[in-house]
């Protein structure tokens, strides 16, 4: 074999498709136009883990977890959940998209926002009755939002409403947990309440991928990392591929030095 | 007034004016939340481009070959605004613009250029409508209610707008779960494997066989009014949506049978003996609904920071 | 007789209709970019619909004083007043209520045509065939203008563009750049009421002309259609003018030219083709360039992709790369690199390698914002720079078990 083939340091060559990762992604190219935000990337998810994407603003983070759901196509590239493709395997996947991205002038109340998440439970033309509804209360519970369930959503602040959309994931019942940067513009009491409850998901074994962007607490809530900036720039648990080195790579030259070495005391 | 004047003569112009604005504020609920208001304004403009070609192609004024031609110009229009869109890269409100106006263009010029003489076809009772015409002339009191003969006398619009309330109520009934979630969260039920692109022409499909039955009956502008008034005055009632639904029926039937009401006694109370346009008062009377929800309803202010 | 009518041969009336028509579009293709690049393109169809119970409440006015109802400049006022009145709703509706702004224009243009049917209706019961100029105003009508009219719109036409042409530097300034044009000085919520007023202006004088149902065209086509050929705000203006002067002066021509052909629609039409002869041929924008550029862009990123699978022995799992592969040489049906293959894989892998290291490297963060996975690195940097990231690179070294 032609020795210059393989002169990539640290590039492994990606494995077949594995059967039973509860998501697994391979030459994933998308693009917005004709620039490429996504270039050929692979992932493979970890049952049980709880990974952070990350990487810079653009770097391909949202879009990446979207073409996985199909709710971008891609240019190339296939996904598989938990060793099936998409279509068969969606009850399994609960996904929280971004805050911004809803219009919360929407007439509908936190309970009914909730009850979407059983949406394929109760099929078309399903009646809601009693257990669905204390169902949505208990998912409401869990995100200590039980309060606030007949309020109209355009009344909450930004970690109340993310916190009805992570109760609306957990109506869902799934696996496999993808949530497009749930912290971004919450309350710390919000914060500390959304990662109590993944990591509830994570001791009753569900998988959590999330898009993250603080990378002071990387190592305190993941424990696996994917890091991204159009290409994949890294992947695997945070003591191995959230280094000094890896986050160079991925956000260039826009890290200052003091900023990493901050994050290894945080890291202790 | 006595059954026997008004059986005949008021009963089905108002059943077809409440019909023809319960049906078209329907669906209005969900374009209006979708921020696709003005979809139903489009469609109303290129039906008329729609039941010419029809009669061009047939050369009889019949209601089916014209209702067929005007859902299926307003399915056109539908796929040229997303065309010219997604093609040109084009902000909607212009390309609506772009269309309709293209559209109701070739209709007139087509009426102009056909020979239509002698033929009831012209571009004001297109516009306008004439709801009072849609008499019961069988009809002798209110016994013809229950009269078989009289019965088979009916002005056909009211079959038609009918039906066509009918399938809109059905239509919002199967599809109800599936359209809230992806009017309220687009990607969230792409998750869910809903079809949300499949939805959303589904809903202005369904717009348009309302405004196509309604049309018939009252003209294009009570059908834009009746799109969106009644929901917009609706929306400023309540933040829950199945109120707000419950509203916008409310509001359309109000504005119905005031309109119809003020149009045909209204000038003969001021002293006048000629009665005015009642799809004209229809659409006034939703103006004045909604002027008041703007100016007095509980929920007018927004609450939310609106989506980015 | 269609040639004298485009040469304005076809007596004095057509003549001053064509010129208050061609001057008319020009300002209306000129105000329409302006409207565009604001996004509120169809608040203009609201203006047109509003017009209609002025003209009604002008003709009864009129008629009340003794006069004749049907005076032309009285009914323009009368449009342009009621029709500032639904502008100011449509503006207080958005502002003050939670509803948008498309579902206000909505109600405004219905509301306020509803009942200037209803006062048209009433003026027909004022007696027999007075009110059958009004129609005109619906689809416009120049059959038949007397001289009058002809005048007031040739004027109203040659006041508009001037206003225009006063107003484009700070309607561009605020088009390109609100906050810059704030800052310059510029009061944007009243330049906007400007944009909005020439907007009036252009609707009412056409009132007759193309009718108040298609009048929106000539403020919305013309932009459109020259969105495709420029990026540039000042050459937008220019040949949005230039669509909206062509159409509207084919158009008054044609329609003058020969019977059952209403200026209105053909004006219409004619921007229409216009902006389908622009959406398809435009050289960057346009969608027969679009589709060959998007055609090329995907065959590259699928060949990329499949040639860094080939350098680092990957399978390749889609169909497309494959074929794609096979055809260029560059691969045999087997998923085996050909030599060719080999040695371009090797070239991308390289550059892949390189581009990593200039990704890290913070001296090249320029070059770096630029990597989109395809593109070549020499276009980036200089020989030189490549040079030093190959030194850097290593040479070939063995695998390491």
């Amino acid at each position: 074999m032609n020795v210059e083939l393989v002169a990539n340091k640290g590039e492994v060559p990606a494995a077949p498709l594995p059967a039973h990762s509860p998501l697994a992604i391979r030459g994933m190219t998308v693009s917005y136009g004709q620039k490429p935000v996504v270039f050929s990337v692979d992932m493979t998810v970890v049952e049980g883990s709880m990974t952070a994407i990350i990487g810079p603003n653009g770097a391909g983070k949202s879009t990446l977890l979207k073409a996985a759901l199909g709710i971008v196509t891609p240019l190339a590239g296939q996904a598989q959940v938990f060793g099936q493709p998409l279509k068969a395997a969606r009850h399994r996947i609960a996904y929280v998209p971004q805050r911004a991205s809803v219009d919360w002038d929407f007439p509908t109340r936190v309970i009914d926002v909730v009850l979407m998440g059983l949406s394929r439970e109760l099929g078309l033309l399903g009646r809601i009755r009693g257990h669905h509804k204390e169902k949505a209360l208990a998912c409401l519970a869990r995100v200590g939002m039980t309060d606030f369930a007949d309020r109209q959503i355009g009344q909450l602040s930004g970690g109340q409403q993310q916190r009805v959309f992570l109760a609306r994931a957990l109506a869902q019942n799934a696996d496999l947990y993808l949530l497009d940067e749930p912290f971004a513009g919450v309350d710390a009491a919000t914060e500390k309440a959304i990662i109590e409850v993944l990591k509830g998901l994570k001791s009753e074994g569900k998988t959590v991928v999330s898009v993250h962007h603080d990378l002071t607490t990387v190592r305190s809530y993941f424990d696996r990392v994917f890091l991204i900036n159009t290409r994949k720039m890294a992947e695997g648990s945070v003591t191995e591929a959230f280094t000094p080195e890896t986050l160079n790579q991925t956000y260039g030259g826009r890290l200052a030095t003091g900023q990493i070495d901050q994050l290894e005391l945080a890291a202790g | 007034m006595s059954g026997e004047e008004f059986v005949p003569l008021s009963l089905t112009p108002l059943l077809i004016g409440i019909l023809a604005a319960v049906a078209c504020a329907l669906p209005g609920n969900f374009l209006l939340l979708r921020r696709q208001a003005l979809i139903g304004d489009a469609i109303s403009h290129v039906v008329l481009p729609g039941i010419v070609v029809a009669f061009l192609l047939t050369g009889i004024v019949a209601a089916v070959p014209m209702m067929l031609g005007a859902a299926g110009a307003a399915v056109v229009a539908v796929l040229m605004i997303e065309a010219i869109r997604r093609l040109g890269n084009i902000e909607p409100g212009a390309a609506m613009g772009l269309t309709f106006t293209t559209l109701f263009a070739a209709g007139v010029l087509l009426l102009e250029q056909s020979d239509t003489s002698g033929v009831h076809l012209d571009v004001e009772h297109a516009l306008y409508g004439n709801l009072e015409s849609l008499i019961w002339l069988e009809a002798s009191g209110w016994a013809s209610v229950l009269d078989p003969v009289a019965l088979s006398g009916l002005p056909p619009e009211l079959g038609r707008v009918a039906v066509a309330t009918l399938g809109v109520m059905a239509f919002l009934w199967i599809a109800w779960r599936p359209l809230v979630v992806s009017t309220f969260d687009e990607g969230f039920a792409q998750s869910l494997g809903m079809h949300t692109t499949g939805l959303g022409i589904a809903v202005v499909i369904v717009s348009a066989l309302a405004a196509v039955a309604a049309f018939d009956a009252v003209g294009s502008i009570i059908v834009i009014a009746m799109f969106i008034c009644p929901p917009a005055a609706a929306r400023l009632m309540t933040n829950r949506l199945e109120v707000q639904i419950g509203w916008s029926v409310v509001f359309a039937v109000l504005s119905a049978v005031l309109g119809y009401v003020f149009a045909g006694y209204g000038p003969l109370w001021l002293g006048y003996d000629h009665a005015v346009s009642a799809a004209g008062m229809i659409a006034t009377v939703s103006g004045v609904i909604l002027a008041l929800a703007a100016g007095f309803a509980p929920h007018r202010h927004r609450s939310g920071a609106p989506a980015l | 007789m269609l040639w004298s009518a485009l040469t304005l041969q076809l007596g004095y009336n057509a003549t001053l209709v064509t010129i208050g028509a061609t001057l008319l579009g020009i300002a209306a293709g000129v105000t329409g970019t302006f409207l565009y690049l604001r996004k509120r393109a169809l608040v203009s169809d609201a203006i047109s619909h509003a017009t209609l119970p002025g003209v009604g409440l002008a003709f009864i006015l009129m008629v009340l004083l003794g006069g004749d109802g049907r005076s032309l400049p009285g009914l323009l006022l009368g449009a342009a007043i009621s029709s500032w009145i639904g502008l100011l709703c449509v503006n207080w509706l958005t502002r003050h209520t939670r509803l948008s702004e498309d579902a206000a224009i909505g109600a405004v243009l219905s509301v306020f045509f509803g009942f200037g049917i209803v006062l048209l209706t009433v003026i027909q019961s004022l007696g027999s065939g007075r009110a059958a100029g009004l129609e005109g105003f619906l689809l416009g009508a120049t059959a038949g203008m007397l001289f009058n009219e002809a005048l007031v719109i040739a004027v109203g036409g040659a006041l508009t563009l001037v206003a225009v042409v006063i107003l484009r530097r700070p309607m561009t300034l605020l088009a390109f750049d609100p906050e810059y044009a704030a800052a310059r000085g510029i009061n944007v919520a009243r330049m906007d009421l400007a944009i909005m007023a020439l907007a009036l202006a252009v609707t009412v004088i056409g009132l007759k002309i193309v009718g108040l149902i298609l009048i929106v065209a000539m403020l919305i086509i013309p932009p459109v259609s020259a969105r495709f050929w420029t990026d540039r705000t000042d050459h937008m203006v220019l040949v949005s003018g230039l669509c909206g002067g062509v159409a509207s002066w084919i158009g008054a021509a044609v329609s003058a030219s020969a019977p059952a052909l209403p200026t209105g629609p053909i004006i219409v039409l004619t921007s229409f083709a216009l902006f389908v002869l622009s959406l398809l041929l435009a050289p960057r924008r346009g969608v027969l360039a679009a589709v060959i550029r998007h055609r090329r862009f995907q065959r590259r990123v699928h060949l990329r992709q499949g040639l860094l699978a080939l350098a680092q022995g990957q399978p390749i799992y889609e169909a497309y790369t494959m074929r794609l592969l096979r055809r260029s040489g560059l691969a045999h049906a087997d998923g085996v690199p050909t030599d060719i293959g080999k040695a371009r894989a090797a070239k991308a892998l390289r550059d892949e390698t390189r581009w990593q290291l200039v990704r890290r490297d913070q001296a090249f963060e320029s070059a770096a914002a630029l990597y989109d996975g395809l593109r070549d690195i020499e276009t980036v940097l200089t020989p030189d720079q490549i040079q030093e990231i190959d030194r850097r690179m290593g040479g070939p070294r063995e695998v390491t078990p």
